[in-house]
């Protein structure tokens, strides 16, 4: 039976009950106590710091050259906190029940709750940090409104949040680093977790550099590892991102929660051809202000300037006139699709929207016109003091659409296009964020904790930075104090040999098949059966077929993939080779959890399942859990169920109409 | 936008491991779109590479938004390619014409040694922002992050200072191999934030101190460095890196 661990009494207090009872481990004991962190994200740099801080002896890895590139780096728009700093009717449990609607009421209410009440903490950690977020004029922390909600909420650094809340994290990190506190192994990637008597105890990992296997000895393992938005081959998430730690955790008895949550961001530049190798995000803050339209008529090719106002059809502002433009992720690109397929898209492809900064740029050059006291301006004037502060808030996010597509967004519409984000299923994980294996954790994006069926945004940088500086320091203690007493285990045990000679084989068997078709090219086709039938829209058919081509193709790389170079040096398709053969193993249980899910609920939309009107259909009396899969051999999976028990919050059918 | 396919000749360093002396090794690519990245025609000559049974190039990437800093060729003489702040990975193929010949070396420092083809060790920079680079302020100890307002204009300016990708490009263009760039953007977003203050003499003489450890070059500002950032981080910063080491260095108090 799965025990989430959840602490009694009332929802508001177990937080600040559970740490003031929660076992501790004394300063002497704790540097005789070793933590293995993989991931140097914002989840896994604020904790190692934080447990550095603390007196352990922590040992991190990542596989980038530096842990200021891990992927948290990319987050463009925000961090939300329950500051109320705006004065707007914010607090605590708003940002929570927020949180928990917006997950389609499928997340924990407990660990939401938690997440809310350490928000402000973060922000006030990253201030004292040097963080320099966006201020006002008064010198004060800005806000900006984000989708899923109606207060201003979202901290920000321009469109760079996660760069400078990552740089502030990876910068506590290397203090720990120079104080002796924290072994930073960098181009290391780890490839297997070693189980001793039922606990986790270390890892295997490869020195990407020499090829070479290392054996690492931990009385806990931390995994920070990440999301698995990539098993789409196409995703916003950087290129590295993979899922291979979390899934050898999973193999090793770790269940897995939800593995078919994934988010579909609505605003992302449109594919461009078959070259294409990632897909970019522009920031959601850019629905603040910009609007989003098709053309009223089918198959329109004018230009998006020749369509008259009265022929553009805003669906969003038509179909949700409550949250209009800033309706969640999953609201927005459904409606998106629903329009495409429907033969009103635009641009070369077909597939893409139009968000246009028109509209924003006259509102704030007429604002600014006030601002600087004069009554009457031309149009032009007006139009360029509206671009100065559109360039102000947004520059860099422009910048980038300009680069990438050569088209100027300050003279046309951006064309946008949904695309594979972020993915709230991970490792299921308890209270304390302990996975089903004593000792080892999931953080961050690795676990699936939070965020239900969809993740409102700028609240994966709040979860990750949570976890990190404010939950693990608690609850890894709470655990660890059992462990005083257990000296480390020298590297030569029977358990590492075996975790060692696992991870050797399979190199070996990799290098080995020495067939004709590339790494890249199994990725690309394993992304395609998962987009086209695991995506936005899923049916039990597609499901179904998808499985049985993922379980050929698997078939078919393990004959046939070609991977050149060796084994004992710098080898980048290798590294590549070990992830792809995990995400074609995923692959497979995504679809499983997909096909179990009778019903569609924030993300996962299952076609046979919605209403009238082509929203999510949720069946609360059937599905109000969470799935824990359990790894039972080549394809095989036993489920385990977590039921959700909304004691203060009253589930209902989502609405932002 | 207009687009239109190219054939190419990329003239590529090829160095097996850092032992290795390397030379360069011409290729030819076929097609290439003008919407491509400059990293996916990369991918393509890669993939023809693997198709051929040669070992493809390796390179250092990761983001591919021009943030992560992990990209880092030396294209046609110039760190991160011909257009002005833009990392590698940014740059598109529609900087070239049909016909062109792309020169592409790793960056070049006695203190970035090559690991293999264009992938460089670039650990020298965490170990400088180890030395100083940070506020020293455990978890926990922060007070509310409205307590101490901060003037716009100066949170800006550091903010500017702190969109530093870390990518190196300013060492590879200098003469001197100097990293001050990469050093006064760091000195100065936190000696323009009052959380900088406490440690602010430290910070500089110890950051300054383990970059000539490193092997890293003098300044003798040249500008170059400027010009080539991907974040155009501004020169100014190494002129208030000056000033800071100049008072640290005379403080009585260090
Ligand atoms: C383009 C983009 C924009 C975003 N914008 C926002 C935003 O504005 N607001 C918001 O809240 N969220 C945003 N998100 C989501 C958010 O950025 C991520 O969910 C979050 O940063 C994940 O952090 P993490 O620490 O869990 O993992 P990551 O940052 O992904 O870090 C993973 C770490 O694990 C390491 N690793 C992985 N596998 C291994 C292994 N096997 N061995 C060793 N090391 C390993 C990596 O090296 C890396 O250090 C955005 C995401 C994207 C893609
Ligand atoms: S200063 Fe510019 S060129 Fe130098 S490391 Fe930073 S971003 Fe790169
Ligand atoms: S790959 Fe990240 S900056 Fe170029």
């Amino acid at each position: 039976m799965l025990d989430a661990k959840i602490p009694a009494g009332p929802l508001d207090q177990k937080w600040s009950k559970y740490k003031s009872t929660c076992k501790l481990v004394n300063p002497a004991n704790k540097r005789k106590l070793e933590i293995i962190v993989i991931g140097t994200g914002l989840a896994g740099a604020s904790a190692a710091a934080s447990l550095g801080e603390l007196g352990y002896k922590v040992k991190a890895f990542c596989f980038q050259d530096s842990p200021r590139r891990a992927h948290s780096i990319a987050a463009q728009g925000g961090i939300n906190a329950a500051k109320n700093y705006q004065n707007d009717g914010d607090s605590t449990y708003r940002l929570f029940y927020d949180t928990i609607k917006g997950g389609d009421y499928r997340a924990r209410e407990a660990n939401v709750h938690r997440l809310a009440e350490v928000s402000a903490n973060i922000i006030d950690q990253c201030v004292a940090q040097g963080v320099p977020f966006a201020r006002e004029y008064g010198g004060l922390l800005s806000n900006r409104s984000f989708g899923g909600t109606q207060v201003q909420r979202t901290f920000y650094a321009a469109g760079q949040t996660g760069q400078q809340l990552l740089i502030g994290a990876y910068q506590a990190l290397e203090r720990q680093v120079a104080l002796g506190n924290v072994k930073m192994y960098s181009r290391h990637e780890m490839l297997e977790v070693v189980v001793i008597d039922g606990k986790a105890r270390g890892i295997i990992a490869r020195d990407l550099v020499s090829g070479k296997l290392e054996r690492h000895f931990g009385h806990a393992v931390l995994l920070c590892s990440g999301g698995y938005g990539n098993v789409f081959y196409l995703s916003t998430n950087a290129m590295g991102s993979n899922v291979t730690a979390a899934w050898k955790a999973h193999k090793k008895g770790a269940y897995f929660g939800n593995p078919c949550m994934t988010q579909i961001h609505p605003t992302c530049i449109p594919v461009s051809g078959d070259h294409q190798s990632k897909l970019t995000l522009m920031s959601e803050s850019l629905r603040n202000d910009g609007r989003i339209w098709v053309p009223k008529k089918q198959n329109d090719t004018r230009r998006p300037n020749e369509i008259a106002e009265e022929e553009r059809d805003y669906y969003l502002e038509r179909r949700y006139p409550a949250f209009g433009n800033l309706v969640p992720r999953d609201v927005a690109s459904r409606a998106a699709k629903e329009r495409c397929d429907a033969g009103y898209g635009v641009g070369s492809s077909r597939q893409a929207v139009y968000l246009d900064y028109a509209d924003a740029i006259q509102r704030y050059g007429k604002i600014e016109l006030g601002k600087q006291g004069l009554d009457t301006a031309d149009a032009a004037t007006i139009t360029r003091l509206g671009k100065e502060v559109v360039k102000e808030k947004y520059g860099n996010l422009f910048d980038m659409y300009e680069k990438i597509t050569g088209e100027n967004p300050y003279e046309v519409p951006m064309r946008i296009y949904p695309a594979v984000h972020y993915t709230m299923g991970g490792l299921w994980v308890d209270y304390n964020l302990m996975t089903t294996v004593p000792g080892l954790y999931a953080l961050g994006e690795a676990n699936f904790s939070d965020h239900g069926a969809n993740r409102l945004g700028a609240s994966a940088l709040m979860q990750g930075l949570a976890d990190g500086y404010f939950v693990i320091p608690y609850t890894i203690g709470d655990y660890l104090a059992d462990e005083i007493r257990t000296a480390n285990i020298p590297t030569d045990h029977p358990a590492f040999v075996a975790a060692e000679k696992e991870v050797s084989d399979r190199i070996n068997k990799l290098m080995g098949i020495n067939g004709s078709q590339s790494v890249e090219s199994f990725h690309k086709r394993l992304g395609k059966i998962m987009w086209d039938k695991c995506g936005m829209a899923r049916n039990a058919k597609g499901l179904q077929e998808a499985i049985q081509e993922i379980r050929a193709l698997r078939e078919e790389f393990w004959k046939d993939v070609r991977i050149p170079g060796a084994v004992a040096e710098y080898n980048p398709e290798l590294d590549k080779a070990n992830r792809v053969a995990d995400f074609m193993e995923l692959g497979e249980l995504m679809c499983m959890d997909a096909l179990d899910r009778n019903e569609s609920c924030g993300g996962h939309f299952r076609e046979e399942f919605q209403t009238e009107e082509g929203e999510a259909l949720r069946d609360d009396a059937n599905y109000m859990y969470v799935s824990a899969w359990q790894y039972a051999g080549t394809n095989n999976w036993q489920l385990h169920k977590e039921p959700l028990n909304y004691e203060v919050v009253k589930p209902s059918q989502r609405s932002y109409k | 936008m207009e687009h239109y396919n190219m054939n190419l000749t990329v003239e590529v360093w090829r160095q097996k491991n850092k032992d290795d002396k390397g030379g360069f090794k011409s290729y030819k690519v076929k097609d290439i779109s003008s919407e491509m990245s400059f990293l996916e025609m990369f991918d393509v000559l890669n993939e023809q590479l693997v198709h051929n049974g040669e070992e493809p190039i390796a390179f250092d990437h990761d983001c591919r938004e021009g943030i992560c800093g992990a990209c880092s060729m030396y294209i046609n003489g110039k760190p991160h390619g011909p257009w002005a702040a833009t990392t590698t990975c940014q740059l598109h193929m529609r900087a070239f014409k049909d016909g062109d010949t792309i020169v592409v070396e790793p960056w070049r420092a006695k203190a970035f040694p090559v690991i293999k083809d264009l992938v460089t060790d670039r650990s020298a920079f965490d170990r400088i922002i180890a030395a100083g680079g940070y506020v020293s302020v455990n978890t926990g100890n922060a007070v509310d992050g409205n307590s101490l307002p901060i003037e716009k204009e100066k949170a800006d300016s550091a903010f500017a200072a702190a969109a530093c990708i870390g990518c190196g490009a300013c060492v590879a263009i200098c003469k001197n191999s100097s990293a001050n760039l990469f050093i006064g953007a760091k000195v100065s977003h936190l000696a323009l934030l009052p959380q900088g203050e406490p440690e602010r003499r430290t910070r500089v003489i110890n950051m300054i101190e383990q970059a000539d450890k490193e092997g890293f070059g003098a300044c003798t500002v040249t500008g170059a460095c400027e010009a080539v950032c991907p974040k155009e981080i501004s020169i100014a910063n190494i002129a208030r890196l000056n000033k800071e080491y100049m008072n640290a260095s005379f403080s009585s108090d260090k």
